[in-house]
């Protein structure tokens, strides 16, 4: 039986895996293995529930509920003296289980440690804020939010914040094309010309390795060039064009090697 | 086509009268030449006075992030080099050192001097470039010339070794390419035997400069609690009285070997962060000495090897890939599909010349990232500003931007 793929992910794929290739796994530590994180471990499950916990990378993962995670980030600010909190964001699973998982990258300065905090959300579930915590979620909240369109309950600017703030989906979704939906073809356009120019303009090509050689007005006519505003046909003739001068270079036929300076020193 | 009109008719953006409390708001950007970049800047003003910032960045968002869930991995190593242009083989070396962390290769201890060396003089082009336009920004055209010249030295050596000037995209995963050009350590050795004249030059024309002092000396005060709060790091949260510097304490590469100090201050204004910077170039010109030593080490112990040897993920030496054909068939395996990292997670933070730069990777054994987050350090630094501009006025804005040193190809992405 063929492997299971999500259809609703439209990122980029291997398009050959070896049927038997089983993926090999980034190798997981005790936590007990490290003092200083066993105690900040035991710290948290003191208070708060934690699901699983584990060291990688020398980084300690601690999976919480999505509800404690105020709770749990202000008792390592203020407690386990992780003070900063470096990186937040989400992860899209909603074609694995319709679910987003949350991490939050903290950094204890006086331990050299790192943890993360990592919970999921369902789909549509608004996360909590911890912009009162940590200034720095001010904007890494609107950050996931403008990419992911989730909510952070209690942030005082819930806007978008690198996208327009007329901007339709979610560009980080896995549902969402690389190159744009057909929202992103007719943005600009609208917005610049007006709607009624639509036909006029035509959408917006966003595939980057896309070449028509018929469009004039557009990208290149490359052997089919034709003045601007000349209408085009289709059956032009070819038009080769060289853009080597008749006897070679003007100026490298004068160079006297001899004469010139040949500046090596880069120190000169 | 028909002709159809442009709907972008200039008005008068910038600036609102009919207020009743005198407020005045006043549009700084996106196209400021002191923004460095496209930074817009919205501030409501009492008289000269600002009451409220409001940063709105995303004017350069590339989506960098989306684009690397779509590439295999070695296929996004160049686009690391548009994040911080001014010094890109630090995001290269960052994006580098997360995936080798994430399959756990060892790189050559050639390669990793190499690397080294690549990193110090992408500091100090980047410590240079911001001395330059800060000092330009302010006024002081001589320093703007005098930094340019230098950073032209070290641009003409990276583009010895690479071919590029910018966009260096000059270190692979598992090592470097190349081994450095003959002139390589000669050049460096003339440019660092040079550099402490050239530093106490700019220094000489600054720090005693009375227009110098008066726009960084108590201007923009970021306290040891905004730096936390805010998650600055680099330069930032040195200058705010931490001596936090992450080649020191959680050492990557050879910086374990190195010598050098961490400057660090408890003023925490923009004149803090200025000394700061000179320092850092001359720390950063004593590593540099010590990675020649290493390299002519290195090859007087005949290490020539300069990539990680894993047929799994990393390409064979030309040579073996030319001459047998196993190593050709992995070869062309790598470039087609991609290298697979296991399944697992990881972030990877390095200390670029801005400061914490930090690749979070989650890898679902595919050979495209699942996730990949970029957490560039002048996000924040852009951030702060909504806390650290109000009480200062608008001369101030110009003084406060360059020092914390933002670069929008990482704050947008």
């Amino acid at each position: 039986m063929r492997a299971y793929t999500p259809k609703d992910d439209v990122q980029a794929k291997s398009y050959y895996t070896d049927r038997y290739y089983v993926a090999p796994q980034v190798p997981k530590q005790d936590v007990s293995t490290d003092a200083v994180f066993a105690a900040d471990l035991a710290a948290i499950s003191a208070k708060f529930k934690v699901s699983d916990s584990y060291i990688q990378v020398g980084q300690m993962v601690v999976y919480i509920n999505a509800k404690d995670i105020y709770g749990v980030l202000e008792l390592m600010r203020d407690e386990l003296e992780y003070t900063q909190l470096s990186e937040m964001s989400a992860i899209d699973f909603l074609a694995k289980n319709n679910t987003f998982e949350i991490f939050y990258q903290t950094l204890s300065m006086t331990k050299r440690k790192r943890i993360r905090i990592k919970y999921s959300i369902e789909n549509g579930q608004a996360v909590d804020s911890v912009e009162k915590l940590f200034r720095s979620a001010d904007w890494s909240e609107r950050e996931m939010f403008d990419m992911f369109g989730i909510e952070a309950n209690g942030h005082p600017f819930m806007k978008r914040i690198l996208m327009p703030y007329d901007w339709q989906g979610n560009p980080l979704l896995k549902t969402y094309p690389l190159e744009g939906d057909e929202f992103a073809a007719w943005y600009e356009v609208d917005k610049i010309y007006g709607k009624e120019a639509r036909e006029a303009i035509g959408p917006e090509i966003r595939d980057t390795a896309r070449v028509d050689r018929y469009d004039s007005e557009r990208f290149s006519r490359l052997g089919f060039e034709v003045p601007k505003g000349t209408e085009i046909t289709g059956n032009e003739p070819k038009n080769e064009q060289s853009y080597q001068e008749d006897g070679g270079v003007f100026l490298i036929k004068k160079l006297d090697k001899e004469s010139s300076v040949v500046v090596d020193d880069p120190q000169r | 086509m028909a002709q159809v009109t442009n709907r972008l008719t200039p008005f008068f953006e910038n600036i609102t009268f009919d207020r009743d409390d005198n407020e005045l708001i006043l549009n700084f950007g996106p196209q400021h030449p002191s923004s460095h970049g496209q930074l817009r800047l919205m501030l409501h003003l009492q008289q000269e006075q600002i009451v409220k910032a409001h940063p709105d960045v995303g004017y350069l968002h590339r989506g960098m992030e989306k684009m690397a869930e779509n590439m295999i991995y070695n296929e996004f190593m160049p686009t690391t080099d548009r994040m911080d242009y001014i010094a890109s083989s630090s995001n290269n070396y960052g994006f580098a050192l997360s995936v080798e962390k994430l399959i756990g290769l060892e790189v050559p201890r050639r390669a990793k001097v190499i690397r080294m060396m690549l990193l110090e003089i992408n500091r100090l082009m980047s410590h240079l470039f911001w001395l330059a336009t800060t000092a330009l920004d302010i006024g002081a055209m001589t320093i703007f010339l005098f930094a340019f010249r230098e950073r032209e030295y070290l641009m003409d050596i990276i583009e010895g070794y690479c071919g590029a000037r910018l966009t260096h995209a000059a270190i692979r995963i598992g090592g470097v390419p190349l081994d450095i050009q003959d002139s390589f350590i000669e050049q460096l050795r003339t440019f660092l035997n040079k550099l402490p004249e050239n530093i106490k030059d700019y220094e000489d024309l600054l720090d005693t400069n009375r227009i110098w002092l008066m726009r960084m000396e108590e201007v923009g005060t970021i306290s040891k609690e905004m730096a936390l709060s805010w998650g600055c790091s680099g330069p930032m949260l040195r200058a705010s009285g931490f001596a936090w510097d992450i080649r020191k304490e959680e050492p990557y590469e050879l910086y374990d070997e190195v010598e050098f100090n961490v400057p660090y201050s408890d003023k925490g204004d923009n004149y803090a962060r200025y000394k700061i910077y000179m320092q850092e170039m001359r720390e950063s010109a004593k590593i540099l000495y010590q990675t020649i030593d290493m390299y002519q080490e290195c090859v007087k112990n005949n290490e020539t090897e300069l990539m990680a040897h894993a047929p799994k993920y990393i390409s064979a030496p030309k040579l073996d890939i030319m001459t047998q054909n196993y190593s050709l068939m992995q070869h062309f395996v790598l470039v087609t599909q991609g290298m697979r990292p296991p399944v697992g997670e990881v972030y990877v933070a390095t200390e670029s010349p801005k400061g914490e730069l930090g690749f979070f990777i989650n890898s679902q054994g595919g050979p495209y990232p699942y996730r990949l987050k970029l957490r560039a350090p002048s996000f924040w630094h852009t951030g702060i500003l909504t806390d650290l501009l109000p009480g200062h006025y608008i001369p101030d804005v110009v003084s406060i931007i360059g020092t914390t040193n933002i670069v929008f190809g990482e704050v947008d992405r």
